[in-house]
C-alpha cells in the first residue's frame, strides 16, 4: 500500500468530517481522489496540519475533523502531540500516513524509517485512543469503530507518491469555500 | 487600576475568545487572570508557531483567537505568517510581551527586542505599542482593524506597563 492507496481508502470512510490535509502530494493526491469543499487544503507551514485541524475543533465542537498528517510533518511539530492529547477535543481524529519518507521532496527517509516510532510517540504525549494499520482492507472498518473522541491513527505505507496535478484553486477559494461549508453545516 | 485586569478586560472586550499562549514573566499576571476568570478559553501552546495553525484552524471555524506570548516567538513564527497567515488571508492577533527593550536584564532577549519593531514591519504586520494605561484601548482599535482588513496585527506589550 502506498499513500494514494490509503488515502482513497480513507475518502471512502468520509461522511459529513471536516478534513485537514498535509501539504505536498498528500493534498494534491486527496485533491485528485475527491475534491470537497470541506477539505482545507495546506499549500505551506509544513508541519502545521494537526493544530490547523485542532484550531478547527476546538472552534466547532459539534463538527467532526480529521486531520491527514505525515511523518515528515508531525516529527517537525511533535509539540502538538501534546496540546491535543492534553486538550483531547472529543471531534478531532489525527490520521498519520507514515510512509517513512519525506515524499514532496524525492522520497528522503525519515526517522521513522529507523529507530522512531510514531504511535510510541503519541501515547507519550498523552493520547489514549491510537490505532495502527497496516493493511489496505482494515482501513475502512478501523476507521468506522473510532466513534466520538479524540484518536490517533496511524496508516504505515510504502513510499512513493502518485503522479497527479497540482490543486486549481487559489489559497482563498480553499479558505472561503471550507468556511462556507461550515456555516451551511446542519 | 491593576494593569493586568484593563489589559484582560479590554482583550475579554475586543471578542477574542481564545487564546494560545506561552508564558512570560511580565504576563503572569494576565494569564492568572484568564485562568481564573473561566471567560476566554485558554490553550497553552509548545511553541508559537504551533499557536499560529491553531488559531489559524479556530478563524477558519469562525472564532477570534490571539497569540499571547513574548515577542521572541515571532522569530519562530516567520514562515507560518507568510505561507499560512498572509497566504490565506487569515488574521491573527499577535499579543506579545515586548522583552529585550528598556529595563531588560536578560542579555540574551536583546537581540530580538531590537528587531521585533522592524520584523513586524517587514512582516507587513501592523504593529500597535501599549506603553501606558491610557493606550490598553488600542488593544480594541487592533482588533477591529484585524477583523476589517483581514490582515493580522503586533500588539507589543511594553514592560514599563508593569513598573518592572
Amino acid at each position: 500500500m502506498k499513500r494514494y492507496d490509503a488515502l482513497k481508502k480513507i475518502v471512502e470512510s468520509l461522511n459529513n468530517e471536516f478534513v485537514v490535509c498535509n501539504l505536498g502530494d498528500p493534498s494534491r493526491e486527496l485533491y485528485n481522489i475527491s475534491d470537497r469543499d470541506s477539505n482545507f487544503y495546506m499549500l505551506g507551514s509544513m508541519g502545521l496540519a494537526s493544530s490547523i485541524a485542532l484550531g478547527v475543533a476546538l472552534a466547532r465542537p459539534k463538527q467532526t475533523v480529521w486531520c491527514i498528517d505525515g511523518d515528515g510533518s508531525l516529527l517537525m511539530n511533535l509539540g502538538s502531540l501534546s496540546t491535543i492529547a492534553n486538550n483531547s477535543p472529543n471531534n478531532l481524529t489525527l490520521i498519520v500516513i507514515d510512509n517513512s519518507s519525506y515524499g514532496s521532496t524525492g522520497d528522503q527517509k525519515t526517522y521513522t524509517s529507523g529507530k522512531t516510532k510514531l504511535e510510541i510517540l503519541a501515547k507519550g504525549a498523552g493520547f489514549e485512543s491510537i490505532t495502527i494499520i497496516d493493511k489496505e482492507k482494515d482501513i475502512i472498518q478501523s476507521l468506522k469503530n473510532l466513534g466520538t473522541g479524540c484518536h490517533f491513527v496511524l496508516i504505515r505505507t510504502q513510499p512513493g507518491n502518485a503522479h497527479v496535478s497540482n490543486i486549481p484553486l487559489l489559497p482563498e477559494e480553499i479558505k472561503t469555500r471550507f468556511c462556507k461549508a461550515m456555516l451551511d453545516f446542519k | 487600576m491593576n494593569i493586568d485586569i484593563a489589559l484582560y478586560e479590554m482583550i475579554k472586550d475586543s471578542g477574542i475568545n481564545l487564546i494560545l499562549s506561552l508564558p512570560c514573566i511580565l504576563l503572569k499576571g494576565l494569564l492568572e487572570e484568564i485562568d481564573e476568570r473561566h471567560e476566554i478559553q485558554n490553550i497553552p501552546i509548545t511553541r508559537e508557531e504551533e499557536g499560529i495553525g491553531i488559531a489559524a484552524g479556530a478563524y477558519l471555524g469562525g472564532i477570534t483567537p490571539a497569540l499571547l506570548i513574548q515577542n521572541s516567538g515571532l522569530g519562530n513564527s516567520v514562515n507560518a505568517i507568510k505561507s499560512l497567515l498572509q497566504l490565506y488571508k487569515i488574521p491573527v492577533v499577535f499579543i506579545m510581551s515586548h522583552r529585550g527593550a528598556e529595563g531588560e536584564k536578560i542579555i540574551a532577549q536583546i537581540p530580538m527586542g531590537k528587531l521585533t519593531p522592524s520584523l513586524l514591519d517587514i512582516l507587513n504586520i501592523k504593529k500597535f505599542i501599549i506603553d501606558s494605561l491610557d493606550k490598553i484601548k488600542e488593544i480594541k482599535i487592533a482588533v477591529e482593524f484585524s477583523k476589517k482588513s483581514n490582515q493580522s496585527v503586533g500588539i507589543l506589550l511594553k514592560r514599563q506597563l508593569w513598573r518592572k
